[in-house]
């Protein structure tokens, strides 16, 4: 499963900056497996698994305690690695005293279309469901934020690479609604493939439905901050992505349409040193500003406080 | 259109091209006995011909469907422009890097009114295709379309698009200047656009590339078209990990245009003369206006903001899931 989240990005293979080979792309998933088991579980149960305890940066192999790096945000102390993180973590970092409610929590996907391919799309939810506690690639949550009040919609990248189908169309439509009827500000953290094959051209459409919905929260002057992490592709940058009334991103993370091995395919030729990083995106001006994740928060709250005054 | 021996044939055509090769046989029998009377024998074969095309499109796999909408005979855009308006102006480029020759697009009149149309356009030929690059167009394209439709909203004329693409074309530069970023713009702006807008699939429907001028009041798909996520090769190559499986792939997807009426997702399926578009433009182009104008006189009288509620609700509704 892991190896097929990797594969459906198209962005397998050697991405321009990290230059690591495939096994390794993996490997970094796994450590974030730990992760999420780490903080789920007690200290008790930490010790007696000691693979819990101990983290290594994909980037510079710095080893850190999971302790240590949750307190650090999950950012490498040495080289500033951001480590892909989900929902859960995200909500942890952003909401006071990780205080928030969950919103439209029981939106589940569901096979309408019968789609089989390597597995059934009915199998491989199931599978998910039963080894996780998430519903599907995006979790809506409001809370506050140094104080502000907020909807955060989140995407988790375990569940079939953070694509983009129909639950996410529709808990995005209702964020909408919800930040329409209660006048809060919205925003999106991207993590994502893309459009979730397994609903064809259902997928392709919450394309439209979350753009139309974006329009309503348009014409209620409510800002709409979309945060771009890594990795973020297809469906989501030729959407609500690179819609956001501010569009930020996170150091480093990897952004774009095609992937990288697409391209790569089509043009023949190695990509530049660092092509489809925050960076080049902030370079070529699509992103408004790069955050740390440890001034993520301060950031945000910062900004709905410029626009409210 | 290109009329035998120069007409092109897929592997499933192969019955049709050996009726033609009967054809000339019988005319080169005729010419060496003129005493014979060989009409009835070329009446037969020419009702023949049709009947096989009908034959043929009756019983399509999703796969030869997708075959079909890239047929290289296949009349594109501008060809249906031509066939469908008259004093059809193209007007180009994006006002910013350049002109992207994969979309085009221009005032026309349809039946007594001016009209935006807007398209990809693919080459007939191996130097055409070059040129328009296989109808992939680069974020220009897409801003070049968007500028055209927003002289058609400032003007009060309504857009016809006309879609067919393999997909946005997947380069580096495309990257740079943000292909991402230019689709999903599209896709926004077009939901709000306050005059009527029609979107129709004409060839290949793939992905962002087709969306990105495809929200509209209505949403036709021809006959032989198909419409989905992601082409049933790229499907393959990603889900299941090999080439070899674009034909399940294209089962799989459901991108026919009678898979795609059926879900509610485009409005209507246009027909297409026997056999395909390829057989006959005139005719083909002949349908498709007939659809056009029937679609638009149809919105074209709802208040503007009444028109893009509804045009928001149309997409909102779209989708699956339990709760
Ligand atoms: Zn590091």
């Amino acid at each position: 499963m892991e190896q097929n989240d990797e594969n459906y990005l198209g962005i397998t293979g050697n991405t321009p900056s990290s230059g690591q080979p495939q096994a390794e792309g993996g490997e970094q998933r796994r450590w974030f497996r730990r992760f999420r088991k780490g903080i789920t579980t007690s200290t008790a149960e930490k010790k007696e698994t000691p693979e819990g305890l101990w983290n290594k940066c994909p980037e510079c192999n710095y080893i850190t305690t999971t302790t240590e790096l949750e307190e650090n945000l999950y950012v490498c102390p040495r080289c500033n690695y951001h480590h892909r993180i989900g929902s859960d973590e995200y909500f942890a970092i952003l909401f006071d005293n990780n205080t928030y409610t969950e919103l439209f929590g029981n939106i589940k996907s569901k096979d309408f279309l019968g789609f089989t391919d390597l597995k059934p799309y009915r199998q491989r939810l199931d599978e998910i469901y039963a080894k996780s506690d998430l519903k599907d690639s995006m979790r809506v949550a409001v809370g506050n934020v140094n104080g502000k009040e907020i909807v955060i919609a989140c995407m988790d990248f375990e569940f079939i690479g953070g694509s983009l189908g129909s639950v996410m169309g529709e808990k995005f439509s209702r964020a909408v609604d919800y930040c329409i009827e209660h006048r809060l500000p919205f925003l999106v953290i991207s993590k994502s493939g893309g459009a979730r094959m397994m609903e064809s051209a259902f997928s392709l459409m919450q394309l439209a439905k979350t753009s139309g919905k974006l329009s309503q929260l348009s014409d209620a002057k409510l800002p709409f901050i979309s945060l771009l992490t890594d990795p973020t592709f297809g469906g989501i940058t030729a959407s609500f992505g690179m819609l956001g009334d501010l569009n930020i991103a996170e150091p480093g993370a990897l952004i774009g349409f095609a992937g990288p091995r697409v391209i790569k395919e089509t043009i023949k030729k190695d990509l530049p040193e660092g092509f489809q990083r925050s960076e080049f995106l902030l370079e070529h001006g699509f992103l408004d500003f790069i955050v740390d994740r440890k001034q993520l928060k301060d950031k945000i709250s910062l900004l709905i406080e410029l626009f409210e005054k | 259109m290109p009329q035998y021996p120069n007409r092109q044939f897929l592997d499933f055509e192969q019955p049709i091209k050996e009726l033609y090769e009967q054809i000339d046989q019988t005319k080169k029998l005729a010419a060496k006995n003129p005493k014979i009377n060989y009409e009835q024998t070329l009446q037969q074969l020419e009702h023949s011909i049709l009947e096989k095309r009908h034959e043929i499109t009756g019983q399509l796999t999703p796969w030869q469907r997708v075959q079909l909408s890239r047929h290289p005979d296949r009349p594109y855009t501008l060809k249906y422009v031509e066939k469908m308006s008259t004093s059809f102006i193209e007007l180009h480029g994006d006002r910013n890097v350049r002109d992207d020759k994969a979309m085009v697009g221009g005032f026309a009149e349809l039946d007594g009114q001016t009209v935006m149309f807007i398209g990809q356009q693919k080459g007939a030929n191996t130097k055409l295709r070059q040129l328009r690059n296989f109808g992939m167009a680069n974020p220009e394209g897409y801003r070049k379309a968007l500028r055209l439709m927003k002289l058609a909203e400032k003007f009060n004329k309504p857009i016809i698009t006309l879609i067919d693409t393999p997909g946005a074309f997947p380069g580096a530069e495309a990257e740079e200047r943000g292909q991402g970023e230019a689709i999903a713009r599209n896709i926004y702006e077009m939901i709000r656009l306050k005059v009527p807008v029609i979107c129709v699939i004409i060839g290949e429907g793939a992905s962002g590339g087709a969306l990105g001028i495809g929200v509209g009041d209505r949403v036709l798909m021809m006959e032989n078209t198909w419409y989905t996520v992601i082409s049933p090769e790229n499907c393959s190559s990603i889900l299941w990990r090999s080439w070899e499986k674009k034909e399940v792939a294209a089962e799989q997807l459901k991108l026919t245009s009678k898979d795609m009426q059926g879900f509610g997702l485009v409005d209507e399926i246009v027909p297409e003369p026997e056999g395909g578009a390829h057989w006959n433009y005139d005719e083909a182009a002949q349908l498709l206006k007939e659809a056009i104008i029937r679609n638009l006189n149809e919105v074209k009288d709802i208040p503007a903001e009444t028109r893009i509620e509804q045009r928001i609700e149309k997409f909102g509704k779209m989708g699956f899931w339990e709760e």
